[in-house]
């Protein structure tokens, strides 16, 4: 196939954004500090796995609840029309025009001790409850802040699904549940795929999430290899080798969700 | 129609804005203007890379110090910031920019010198360094005094809510106390943290010696139970929010946070603290050394030094700065403690790249629990992680062909 010359532009974009930056993160990843090839650095990587293991749990969590919470809602968002579909659809993406960090630090208020929900709960003359600084809040910010990438992929996936296609199962004789698990869900999928895949890749290499929220005890990879850039020692070798180590996590989960070849789903949709 | 309104509303708000900065009339009089405008109409451009919220910038009817200095001497100067030493450092060493004045803290400036990253400064060119605090001059990180001019030094105190504590704070002591579970803050640096538990210990803060480190590190453990967060920035919503009763923060970050919550008080711990030095420096490769000694010289006259301390709330080693100060500012034991009050304290110096690692790894050992590893544990994580990637795709190619 001939190249199109209006695809070089994208071409060298990837190659100077994309190719150059990843090839330099695997060549620091597998040298020393004097250019000779080790694998050291990655071995080093080892004494993270704790660390490692919660980053992957508490993504894990994280992916789930945004699933639970999402599917219903993009499959109302799916069944409804016009103005309201649009409207819901622009609310679910509008705290998405606000900066990350800001959203974060807006939820720091919201839970801490005199935070605004205890504040509330006084008046009722409910004990104020520890939330912030623990797990649950880490959890909690990845929620809030990654469910739009759920509820997208889901949403676009599911208006496809014609109302002939359901009605059909019905008129078969297919009793809600069966239409519910052998028709939206299978033709669901690859949004459920893409879902899973842009809410679990973010969550699971955050870092900001954990140092506002978590009270700093809560260490996730991600400020492990932020430590390695901006910590006292300058190590961007173990850094690297880090980035690689969630970089292969990364790629594992996509092939296991089959990112990489969901067109046979979409043959039947069409 | 609308269009065109809302172009000449634009036009309008950018005029407005860009008039009173043109229009400002400073006095100069007071200035040496052979030497402030030999570089006049050469287009000249200065990087200046310096601490977030770190001078006067002509917010809330202050001094703007960098536009003054643009129109005594028609450089251009092009001002960024930073938020961690290491960041900065970070930044300098990948190569990507140049910057003609940067100003860390005392160790870094060390750490600076030795890697050959910064340039002897000419001190024929900056004059005003005899208003200088001899106590100031060559300091422990720079002996001789050849890279650094210092901008701005304070210490660490012990920030206490009134309303929140039982008793009197009187050290670091009460950082391990029991009494504060849940209820204290501690820094979210290796360095800073690590010289807190060092001096509980009576050890030196800059000690290389790994078994004093690993029982700082214990000590840093045993208090992890008590800490409600280890926070940086985020200790000014927290204090001023009443959110904890203690916290080891900045003298200078104290009064800014005091401004907002009339509760807080200091204590500057008698078993010692850290004193911390920020010096204007230049890094090799500057492209106009001669116009950034310009610019530190600018930062040393008293008027201006003076203008930047009273924005930043830090204390000045400028003493011809200091005397243009109100009394009550300059007679606070707190800023500007008697020397007696500052003799267990100690300033950072750079530690070897052996004490940094070490010191980076018992920091995530402290935060995170470790278990004990197994050395080849993650690259054959690694390794099968790639295997079952490729084989999972491979299978699912294969079935999609089996059904065509």
């Amino acid at each position: 196939m001939k190249m199109k010359y209006a695809a070089y532009p994208y071409i060298i974009w990837l190659i100077v954004f994309m190719a150059i930056p990843m090839g330099l993160i695997i060549y620091f990843a597998l040298t020393d500090a004097s250019g000779a090839f080790t694998i050291a650095n990655i071995a080093q990587t080892g004494r993270y796995m704790p660390v490692l293991i919660r980053s992957i749990w508490l993504a894990t969590i994280s992916t789930a609840v945004c699933l639970v919470l999402a599917y219903p809602l993009s499959y109302m968002l799916s069944r409804m029309q016009g103005l309201t579909s649009r409207t819901l659809l622009t609310l679910v993406m509008l705290p998405m025009w606000m900066n990350f960090l800001l959203r974060t630090y807006a939820w720091m208020t919201l839970l801490e001790k005199n935070g605004i929900i205890n504040q509330i709960l006084g008046v009722f003359g409910i004990e104020p409850l520890t939330m912030i600084n623990t797990q649950g809040a880490v959890i909690m910010g990845m929620v809030y802040n990654y469910i739009p990438f759920m509820i997208l992929p889901l949403h676009s996936v599911m208006v496809k699904i014609g109302k002939d296609v359901i009605e059909a199962a019905q008129d078969l004789g297919a009793s809600p549940a069966s239409v519910f698990s052998q028709v939206i869900l299978p033709l669901s999928m690859p949004g459920v795929r893409t879902g899973i895949t842009m809410v679990f890749v973010p969550a699971v290499s955050t870092f900001v999430i954990s140092q506002m929220l978590g009270g700093g005890t809560n260490q996730l990879i991600g400020d492990i290899i932020e430590l390695q850039f901006l910590g006292n020692a300058y190590n961007p070798s173990l850094g690297s080798a880090i980035s690689m180590v969630l970089m292969v996590l990364v790629l594992l989960c996509m092939s296991l969700t089959g990112f990489f070849d969901d067109d046979d789903v979409e043959d039947r949709l069409i | 129609m609308k269009k065109l309104t809302s172009l000449i509303l634009a036009a309008v708000l950018t005029a407005s804005m860009a008039v009173p900065a043109c229009a400002e009339e400073y006095d100069f009089s007071n200035y040496d203007l052979e030497y402030y405008q030999k570089f006049k109409g050469q287009d000249i451009e200065l990087n200046v890379y310096n601490w977030g919220e770190y001078i006067s910038d002509g917010t809330d009817d202050t001094l703007d110090v960098n536009s003054m200095f643009e129109e005594l001497t028609g450089i251009e100067v092009n001002y960024t910031t930073f938020d961690t030493n290491e960041a900065m450092y970070a930044k300098l060493k990948s190569g990507a920019n140049t910057y003609d004045v940067v100003i860390p803290s005392d160790y870094m400036v060390s750490r600076m010198m030795h890697e050959g990253m910064l340039e002897e400064l000419d001190f024929n060119n900056i004059p005003n360094f005899e208003h200088i605090d001899e106590k100031f001059v060559n300091p422990e990180y720079d002996p001789q005094n050849l890279y650094s001019v210092p901008y701005t030094w304070g210490m660490v105190g012990l920030i206490y809510n009134r309303d929140m504590v039982n008793g009197e704070i009187t050290g670091w002591d009460d950082m391990w106390s029991p009494s504060y579970t849940n209820n204290m803050l501690m820094f979210k640096n290796p360095r800073d943290a690590f010289a807190i538990a060092l001096f509980k210990l009576g050890y030196s803060i800059n000690t290389e010696d790994p078994m004093q480190l690993r029982e700082a590190a214990e000590l840093l453990k045993e208090q992890k139970t008590m800490v409600q967060a280890y926070v940086m920035d985020q200790i000014f919503d927290k204090m001023q929010g009443n959110e904890a009763a203690l916290a080891p923060y900045y003298v200078g970050d104290y009064f800014t946070m005091k401004e907002v919550n009339d509760s807080l008080e200091i204590c500057i711990p008698a078993e010692g603290t850290n004193i911390f030095v920020d010096a204007a420096c230049i890094p090799k490769g500057a492209a106009n050394k001669e116009a950034a000694e310009m610019y530190i010289n600018f930062l040393n006259e008293p008027e201006i030094a003076a203008a930047n301390i009273e924005y930043i709330c830090y204390s000045t080693p400028n003493t011809a700065a200091l005397e243009m100060l109100p009394d009550e500012v300059r007679n606070d034991p707190i800023r500007y403690p008697e020397a007696e009050q500052l003799a267990n304290a100690q300033m950072f110096v750079n530690l070897s790249e052996e004490t940094n690692l070490l010191l980076d790894q018992l920091w995530t050992e402290i935060l995170s629990d470790d278990a004990d590893y197994l050395n080849w544990a993650m690259p054959l994580f690694v390794l099968g992680a790639l295997v079952i990637s490729v084989l999972v795709t491979a299978m699912r190619k294969k079935r999609k062909k089996k059904y065509r």
